[in-house]
């Protein structure tokens, strides 16, 4: 033992590893990265909580005492409400079957599913306005029995559901990849029907991945911007979105209010936000 | 046992894939979820750009309003992507191989363009870069316009492709084998040869991939770049934009036409950066 003790080295500081950087570097890279992120990314967030209080607390309040903004977050509540159950249904069936099968066109499938995260919002809102506006396809039809779609909550649901269409499926498939399906196996081996097998053995495997899939996808609901502008013709009281809300009141030159229903939307990036590092280490996948 | 009885074997790496069920079901539902949010109003938009024929589309996109503002979204979103390749690899550098106090703030950080709604950003970048904002007014010293220029679309377009850089260059980061660097040293190589011509190489693809990702999800941004763009055609009117005028103005072909080409572009970055992630693959050999 004394031999070994012995043979180390003689000097107190300890030699770089050969994949590690100099000091000079590691300050200069880490430096660089915060410097960006504090200027693209904090400095906005802070921007709109100091807007949103110029006026302090009471103005901030008072910017919340309007029928407009209360109709919008209604609005924008009743929207998240049914667009969410639907794209975590689509998701979690889109990502059972790609990662549980093998088939012919699978990553054709994958793509496709990634599509409505590259095209254009402006395109995902005006898609359901030549299907269902005054001029569209489908739109004498709807004239004929009374049916409002484009201008109303229909149109602002169906273009949001595309929108957020991928955000479940593309979280869950590689995770649940990533987790294999040996216990799944095992429970329809010892004779669980297909509903058992999901309920007590799918679900609490995936459960937070789902958890946080569904909490982007509320937060992408919530704030969808272009695509519901498209569609919803901005009548105030009727399909103003809380986004469309605020765009409203920023050209109106209401600052305050503005920023302050923003703050609201911020704050729920911000959770979202934090629930994604408080489920990342339980997701296990990436 | 000799070869021929173990050519006669099940093979036992492929496992049985029919115990689970749900196949038909996940996959049904999944495709038709999907055929009736997203492929048939897509094909919608390439019938209305086609049904007024050849001639009328090319009329279309010779229209000098047309060209400019596909010139301007297209070379603003090449330069954030540009932008982003710098500062998005030194930040997925930071993030992976360094340890510093706030790093896991800063990794949680660079999620926030996913979650913050356009709108927020929109009214939060015009904010900081408006001649009389924090950053604006400091520009404006030195004779830089930002906000209502294509510079203040460009920062916009940046914030919100950033993420897609730092999360494909992340794990692939993570899974470079620490042999090959080594190696290099042992050989001789000082640790900017190593870096410049071992790790970046291996890096290269998945840095291209996460910035044409970053430029797909720019070409078509709408929110965060109406507010700091100033809107005026020829000089600062994106293509997202001038779809939503033409919308407005019930020309519908001529807004499905700009569509087709801005869906095109989306098409070929989803089978761009397929390619490039398979090429990544064969690199580091995962």
């Amino acid at each position: 033992m004394a031999a070994i003790i012995d043979i180390a080295p003689a000097h107190s500081s300890r030699p770089r590893k050969a994949t590690s950087d100099s000091l000079f570097s590691r300050v200069l890279i880490i430096g660089t990265a915060v410097g960006f992120m504090g200027l693209m990314f904090v400095l906005p967030l802070v921007v709109i909580f100091q807007e949103a209080f110029r006026k302090g607390w009471e103005g901030f309040i008072e910017a919340f005492d309007d029928r407009a903004t209360m109709h919008a977050i209604w609005l924008t509540l009743k929207v998240a409400a049914i667009t969410v159950p639907l794209n975590t249904l689509f998701g979690l069936a889109a990502a059972w079957c790609v990662s549980r099968f093998q088939f012919r066109g699978k990553r054709f499938l994958t793509s496709l599913i990634e599509l409505p995260l590259w095209v254009s919002p402006v395109i995902a809102g005006m898609v359901y306005v030549l299907l269902f506006g005054a001029q569209g396809l489908f739109g004498p039809a709807l004239k004929e029995h009374g049916i409002k779609i484009i201008f109303a909550l229909p149109g602002i649901v169906l273009s949001t559901i595309f929108v957020t269409f991928t955000f479940v499926a593309r979280i869950l498939a590689p995770q649940m990849e990533a987790q294999g399906q040996a216990e799944e196996e095992a429970a329809m081996t010892l004779g669980a029907n297909g509903f058992q097998m999901f309920w007590r053995v799918t679900l609490p495997k995936i459960k937070w991945g789902l958890l946080y899939g569904i909490i982007l996808c509320n937060a992408r609901s919530m704030g969808e911007f272009g695509a519901v502008s498209v569609v919803s013709g901005h009548i105030r009281n009727k399909t103003n979105t809380v986004p469309l809300h605020i765009e409203v009141l920023y050209n109106e030159y209401q600052f305050v209010p503005a920023f302050a229903v923003a703050s609201m939307l911020a704050l729920l990036a911000l959770v979202t936000l934090i629930l994604k590092t408080l489920t990342t280490t339980r997701r296990g996948a990436a | 046992m000799n070869i021929a009885t173990l050519k006669n074997c099940p093979p036992l790496l492929s496992r049985p894939r029919h115990i689970l069920p749900g196949f038909k079901l996940s996959l049904g539902f999944t495709i038709t979820y999907l055929s009736l949010i997203v492929l048939f109003p897509l094909s919608m938009l390439v019938w209305k750009a086609t049904s007024g024929g050849w001639e009328h589309m090319f009329a279309t996109l010779t229209q000098a309003r047309v060209i400019s503002s596909l010139k301007l979204s297209f070379g603003t979103a090449f330069a954030a992507a540009l932008v982003n390749g710098v500062f998005g690899l030194l930040t997925a550098w930071a993030l992976e191989r360094y340890s510093f106090p706030g790093r896991r703030l800063l990794d949680a950080m660079v999620d926030l363009p996913f979650a913050l709604p356009t709108a927020v950003a929109g009214i939060a970048l015009v904010t900081l870069y408006a001649p009389n904002g924090w950053i604006g007014a400091w520009l404006a010293q030195h004779d830089i316009k930002a906000a209502y220029a294509p510079l203040g679309i460009t920062i916009a377009l940046t914030f919100v492709g950033f993420p897609f850089v730092v999360r494909t260059l992340q794990p692939v980061i993570a899974d470079l084998s620490m042999d090959v660097e080594e190696a290099a040293a042992c050989l001789g190589a000082n640790r900017w040869q190593t870096l410049s011509r071992i790790v970046f190489p291996a890096l290269l693809p998945s840095l291209l991939a996460g910035m044409t990702l970053a430029f797909g999800r720019a070409v078509g941004e709408y929110g965060s770049v109406v507010f700091i763009s100033g809107n005026l055609p020829f000089k600062t009117e994106i293509a997202p934009l001038l779809i939503t005028m033409r919308l407005e103005e019930y020309d519908y072909s001529g807004a499905a036409t700009i569509g087709v080409v801005m869906l095109a572009a989306s098409f070929t970055i989803l089978v761009l950066s397929n390619l490039l992630a398979n090429w990544s693959r064969k690199r580091t050999g995962r």
